[in-house]
Parts: C-alpha cells; structure tokens; sequence
C-alpha cells in the first residue's frame, strides 16, 4: 500500500510540474497576474507531492519491506537504522528520488519566500524550475521506478554495498545533491532572465544566496567524499582524480567562479552577461556529474547500451537542458545591456583573473575526464587520463590563481591600487619567504625541490586574508578596543571573503606537507614485532576476532610509542567482512597527532601467523578537510550578512534601505 | 523488467573500489632491497595503470594483474633498464592504455592543447573586450568635449561680447 501511495504521490507531481511549468510562463509573456500566480501554490503543492512519495520510499527502507525490489537489492533488516535510512540514496532508483526531492523543496522555498520577486521573474523561474523537475519525475516514473513490487517477497534482502555503510558515505550523496540542485535555482533565474530580455544587479542579489548555499554544501560534499575514501580506501590517499570525482570537482569550479563573478555584478552591474553564462553552466555541470555518476558511462561506454532507455533518456535531458539553454543564451544575451566600467587593476579585474582561471581549470578537468571517453566512442582507440595528467595540467592553473587571490580583496573597485596593495602585502611575502627557506632547511637540500614553494605559496594565501582583516579592521594602527569594534562592524561577508580564502591556503598547505613529506612504510609483522616511522614505534600484539550487527572484525592490536619509549596510545585496523554480500572492506585506524596523522591498514594474514601492514605518517592531512570546513564557515558567515539577505523573505523597508545607501 | 543492474553504480568514488578493497597493493614481498631502485619503482607505479581496474594505478590496486605489472616493473629496474626503457617496455607490450598520463600525439593533442588554449584565448578575449570598451568610452569622451568652433564661441561668450 504505501509503495503505491509513493507512486501515485510521485504522478501527481508529475503532473502539478507539467502545470507550473507552463501556466506561470504563459502568464509572465501575456502579462496575466492570474496565470502566473499559480506558480507559487503549485510548486508548494509538487514539494508535498514529492515529499510524500520520498517519504513512502524512506518507509519501506526503514521497515525492511522486501517486497519492493529496489528495497529487496539494497537493504537488509540487520543493518542499524541509520544505514537503513541512507541506502535509500545508496543506489541509482533512490538517488533520483532525492535528487527531485531536494529540487522541490528548493523550488518551495523560492516560492514561499520569493514574495518580493518582480511577479515575472518569479513565475519565469518557476516555470523553469518545474521543467527540470518534471524531466526528473518523468525519467523516474518511465525508467527508474524504485516503487516497483516483487510478486513473492524474499525473507531477507541483498544488504548494502558495503563501502557505502559508513558515516562519510552516508551524507555524501545528499550534501553533494544539495549543491548540485542548488545551482538549479541559479540556473531557472538565469533563463528567467534570458526569457524576459531584461537582467540587473537585484538579479544577481537574489541569485547570490542560493549560489553561496550550493556551494558550501558542494564544498563540504566534496571535502567529505575525500575523507571518506581517504579512511576507507585503505591506502590513505585523499583524491584521485577519479571521474567520479571530477563530476563534483567541475560543478565545484564553475560555481566558484558564478559565486565571484556574481558579486561584480551584484556590486558593480558588470559582467552581467558571463555571470548568466555561468549559471547556465555550473548547472549543466552538475547535470552531467549526477548522469555520468549515475548511467554508469564512465564505468564503461558498454554500460550505456546495456539499459538504451535510460541512456536515451538521459541524453535527451543533458541535450535538452543544456543545449536549449545555450541556445537561449546565444539568441537572447545580446539583448542584456552590459554595465560597469572598470580599468584592468581593480577588484573587478581581479575577478575576472579568477573566473578566466577557474574556468581554464574547469575546461581541464573536463576534457581530461570526457576525453577517453569521446575518444573511444570516435576512433575505438583507449587511452587512460590520469592523476599524472591533471597534476601536470591542473596544478600550473591554479598557482597564478593564488597568487593572485591575496590581491584582489585589497584592490579597490573600478580603479585599484596594485603597488599598496603589493605594499600591505609585503608581510605575507615575507613571511612565506621565510617558510619557504625554512623548508629547504629542514629537508636538508634533499627531497621534492617545488615543494617549498608550495608551502610559501599557502602560507601567503593564508597570511594575505589575515591582512585582509587586518587592514579593515585597522588592527595595527588603532588601539586593540577601536579594533575590535570595527571588526564587528565589519560586513560579514568581508570576514566570510578572508574565511574561504584562509581555508583555500590551509588546504593547499595540507596537499603539499602530505604529498612530499609524508612517509610509508611496508611490512610483514609477527605478533611481538615492532616498525618505526617518522618518531613512532608500533608493535604488533595479536589478532582477534570482533562481530559487528552485520559484519564481522578481524582486529589487529598495535601499541603506538614514541621513539623515547614513552606509550602513545592503541590502534587497532580491521578488516570488516560482509556475509550478506561476501565482500570485505578494509578499516583503517587513524590516530591523530594534531593535525598530521599516523595511518595503519591490515592485510591478509598469512599462514605463519604473520600480516601484511601498510603504516603512513601523514604530516598536517587534516589541514585539507579543516580547510574546507573554514571555506564552509566563510561561506556561512557571508550567507548570514544582512545585506545579502535583504532580497530575500524582507520586507520593502530594509530594500528600500539598502538601495538607499548604494 | 529490464531493470539492468550492472548500471547501478554507487555513488562516489566506488568505481575506485570495483576490484575489492580486501587486499593490500604493494606487498612486503614486493619491495626491492635497493631503496633507490624502489624509490624509482614506486614513482613509475603511479604512472602506470592497472588495465583491469578503474582508473587505478598499479601502485594503488590489489588486483593480481597490478602485482604481476609491479613484479614486472621492479625485475626491468634490476636488469638495468632506463626509466623510460620500462615505461616504453610496457606501452610496447600493453599499448598507450597503461599509460595514465597520455603521451603527446596527433590523437591527444586537443586533450593537452585546450587546457593552455583557453587561458590563452581567455586572455585575448578578456583584452578585445577592454580595449573595445576603452576605445568606446574614450569616443564617447571626445564626442562631449567642443570642438574647435564651439570653443571659439565660447571664449567670445566668456568675454561678454558675443
């Protein structure tokens, strides 16, 4: 009963879509303030729609209902609560059911908050809003359906792919989702705006919090999905350049750049043109990151043909979404008048410099993840793109990018002043000069010779958003109380500016001490025997066996010391066995030194009692997450400024207000 | 139903994960007495794919093709050969595939060309647009300045005598 109610739920959606996908639109070119009032009841009523159906779907998870298929092939009763849940979206059914869940409740919200919206921008972007989800509902209904039944329900089911039981992996998909739907909104504003010919900054003010959102929620995804393969994986690497990943990396760099080029236009009505480009593309790029990821293409190009509906399908939305709204753009575009005059040297200019580069380093991960694959598909030839590949090409994009990065908040707009900001800077210099040598000195002319340069090159990112602040809050010229007052009066997406650009240097810091100094060592231990790395010694103790509610543990005992003697602390890594599905998967265990970690995976015992270890000492690795998490919270305090929430659910007074003090 | 389940692909990065991660990839047997030599071997690894994996090096993946290409990669090493002599070794032997950093060539010059074209033409763009820009707004600069009849007549209105 509740699949079906779940089914029928997700029609009607369907349905409630096909109408605010169309009336609003009608009504926004007639100019009908009849028509295009329906938009906002009827995206609140597709969301409960929608809402229902996740919800029938969730409950046959978390009751262990076998006789829904989808259910059947990827839950089983003995897995905790928490893993019932999450497998809803461990697998291509449920994870479109989320994906269109997240995209209604985003469209509910646009439409229960969006009340201050001119009416036909609103009912524009509605209206666009409700194409995407209907060829969502669409594709789920005719080719994934996740509410089908099996005529004898199985007593038991096929259990999760076990990787995916794990914490990381269980909030991945749905941040990632978050992130990917959130670039929607900017997208069906985007095309609202081609559609209406008429674009200005109160355009840019509104898209800029649901950009900013998305972002942080992708930033986070990604930060996550990387923790969770480092610790899981089980050789203790943090990203492999891997397509599945590159498919969250790209809609990353594109709304990066939408997020920077967003505020030239909010600020400055400037860069209105390529701001709608990217908009239109940092959507189309998380469109084809949840089809690459989903239709198995990047697997093998044969998987495609093995299910030609669901391959058809998904081309016809990749085509129809992105080639349509490309098309509108190159006919519409033109129409928008460009504003905002800026000389080279300015903070205008040093957005540009940023976008000119993310984007390059988004069209690098592109071609280096679709090329095997068109190259296949044209001349049958294979050729691997590996991390080799984006290393060499990657890497040289982004290092003008940070150099650059300090610049730009010291720059003023429209005319900036390079030589005192290379002045207020000279600080920053100094001091990664400083760590630079003090690099050289400690690997003692031997080891990775860039690798210095790298550690200069995050400690002036990270130093220069100090100065940032500092300069703002002049913190060295006044007394310490005037300071801080300014410093809270301060806009807070000033401090989010230096947050997310302090976090960018932190996580190049962790990246480059991990990659060159970080060391490993292999061995083959007998209970009783010891290994050494970088100041730690860990002796083997024993194995023993450990059951879990559907697992099982084989547990190695280490007793961590340092070189002194002095005791440390236990580790204990495991391998984990699934009996539901016969698989195994390694658990790694970590021990946190401050923020460098020691790393130990098990391998196979052998017969003589003796088992294969793989022990890493990673300097500085949880700089790369934590850096994240303070881009994360920069974008949250940037999301928390007064100013960037006045276009949104406030009333007239604080708008007029603001455009008042512009 | 032609429900087809070889497509559900989990989320994330579980293509990396296809060939079971119950293993270990370099085992203790493996490694060459010769730090130097291993040091290089372990670099060549990284470079080099595990055909039978996703998108894994054979440094990384525990499959026992990766072990037999790791095997085989260190025995070249103590034959003496060159780091290139093993890496054109086995592209001889498996084709371009194994290669995870393709090598330049009419059929992956678009692969390594775009990335430095688009800066390029990112630049060059971003130049016509200012100059354009500048030339127009320094056109519409002169067509507010007078020329030089009107400041003539200016001059004569300044002295109050036109």
């Amino acid at each position: 009963m509740i699949p079906e109610l779940g089914h029928y739920a997700l029609m009607l959606a369907l349905g409630l879509a096909l109408i605010q996908g169309s009336m609003p639109i009608v009504g926004a070119r007639s100019n009908d303030p009849v028509l295009m009032s329906m938009a906002a009841p009827a995206a609140l009523a597709q969301f409960v729609f929608v809402a229902i159906a996740f919800g029938a779907l969730a409950t046959c998870y978390v009751t262990s209902d076998f006789s829904v298929l989808n259910v059947y092939e990827n839950s089983n009763s003995a897995m905790p609560l928490i893993y019932r849940l999450t497998s809803v979206w461990g697998n291509h059914e449920g994870s479109m059911m989320l994906w269109v869940s997240i995209l209604a409740l985003f469209g509910a919200l646009v439409a229960a908050f969006g009340r201050n919206l001119p009416a036909a921008l609103k009912a524009n972007a509605l209206g666009v809003q409700a194409w995407i989800a209907a060829a969502f509902e669409l594709f789920i209904l005719t080719t994934s359906n996740p509410f089908l039944r099996i005529a004898d329900a199985p007593f038991e089911g096929r259990d999760l792919n076990p990787i995916l039981q794990d914490p990381g992996l269980a909030f991945h998909p749905p941040l990632l989702y978050l992130g990917y739907v959130g670039f929607s909104i900017a997208f069906s504003f985007a095309i609202a705006a081609l559609i209406e010919g008429r674009i200005d900054a109160a355009w840019a003010r509104w898209v800029r919090p649901w950009v900013l959102g998305a972002w942080m929620c992708l930033t986070l995804g990604i930060a996550g999905g990387s923790y969770w393969a480092y610790y899981e994986l089980g050789w203790g690497g943090f990203w492999f350049w891997d397509p599945v990943e590159n498919a969250s990396l790209m809609p990353w760099l594109a709304g990066t750049a939408l997020l920077h080029s967003a505020v030239v236009m909010e600020k400055r009505g400037a860069l209105k043109i390529w701001t709608i480009l990217l908009a239109i593309l940092a959507f189309s790029l998380s469109l084809i990151g949840t089809f690459l990821v989903r239709s198995g293409v990047l697997t093998s190009v044969h998987t495609f043909a093995n299910d030609p509906r669901r391959g058809i399908f998904i081309l016809a939305i990749l085509i129809g979404f992105i080639g349509g709204a490309l098309a509108l753009y190159a006919w519409r575009a033109p129409l928008l008048k460009q504003g905002g005059l800026f000389a080279p040297i300015s903070r205008e200019g040093a957005l540009v410099l940023n976008n000119l580069f993310l984007t390059s380093a988004c069209v690098t991960v592109f071609v280096g993840t679709l090329y095997p694959l068109a190259l296949e598909v044209l001349t049958g030839e294979k050729i691997s793109v590996g991390p080799p590949f984006f290393n060499a090409t990657f890497g040289p994009l982004f290092i003008p990018l940070l150099l650059a990065m300090p610049f730009g908040p010291l720059l003023g707009w429209k005319r900036g002043d390079l030589l005192g900001a290379a002045q207020r800077l000279l600080a920053a210099g100094m001091l990664a000069a400083v760590a630079i040598a003090a690099a050289f000195a400690l690997q003692h002319g031997g080891g990775p010779v860039l690798a210095p340069f790298g550690v200069g090159l995050a400690i002036f990112v990270m130093v220069g958003a100090l100065i940032d602040i500092a300069e703002r809050t002049t913190v060295m010229r006044v007394p310490l109380a005037a300071a801080l007052r300014r410093a809270a009066g301060l806009p807070r997406s000033a401090w989010g500016t230096a947050f997310g650009h302090f976090g960018i240097g932190m996580t190049l810091l962790g990246i480059v001490v991990v990659t060159a100094w970080g060391s490993e060592r292999i061995a083959s231990l007998k209970p009783g025997e010891t290994i050494e790395i970088a100041h730690y010694r860990l002796t083997f103790d024993g194995l023993v066996n450990r059951p879990g509610p559907n697992y099982r543990d084989l547990v190695g005992h280490f007793t961590v010391r340092r070189a002194s003697g002095e005791l440390v602390g236990a580790m204990e890594p495991a391998r984990r066995t699934f009996p539901a599905r016969n698989m195994a998967t390694t658990e790694a265990a970590l021990m946190n030194r401050g923020a460098s970690q020691l790393y130990l995976s098990l391998g196979d015992p052998s017969a003589d009692g003796a088992v294969a270890v793989r022990l890493y000492f990673k300097p500085l690795v949880l700089l790369i997450w934590f850096g994240a998490v303070i881009m994360f919270a920069g974008g949250a305090l940037s999301l928390s400024d007064r100013r960037l929430r006045v276009g949104a659910p406030k009333p007239a007074k604080a708008r007029a207000a603001f455009q008042a003090a512009e | 139903m032609a429900l087809v389940r070889a497509l559900v692909v989990p989320m994330a990065l579980l293509s990396l994960l296809l060939a079971s991660p119950s293993l270990q990839a370099v085992q203790p047997d493996e490694v060459l007495k010769n730090p130097a030599l291993e040091a290089r071997a372990r670099a060549l690894s990284k470079e080099l794919r595990c055909m039978v994996c996703q998108n894994q090096s054979i440094d990384d993946s525990e499959a026992p093709l990766a072990h037999d290409l790791r095997v085989l990669v260190r025995e070249r090493l103590k034959a003496g050969d060159s780091d290139s002599q093993v890496i054109d070794f086995l592209v001889a032997r498996y084709g371009e595939f194994v290669l995870l950093k393709p090598r330049l060539s009419w059929h992956t010059a678009l692969l390594w060309g775009l990335p430095p074209a688009v800066v390029v033409f990112g630049i060059l763009a971003i130049a016509i647009v200012v100059w354009r820009r500048r030339t127009a707004a320094t056109a519409a600069l002169e067509a507010a300045n007078l020329n030089a009849a009107e400041e003539r007549r200016l001059a004569e209105l300044m002295r109050g005598d036109g």
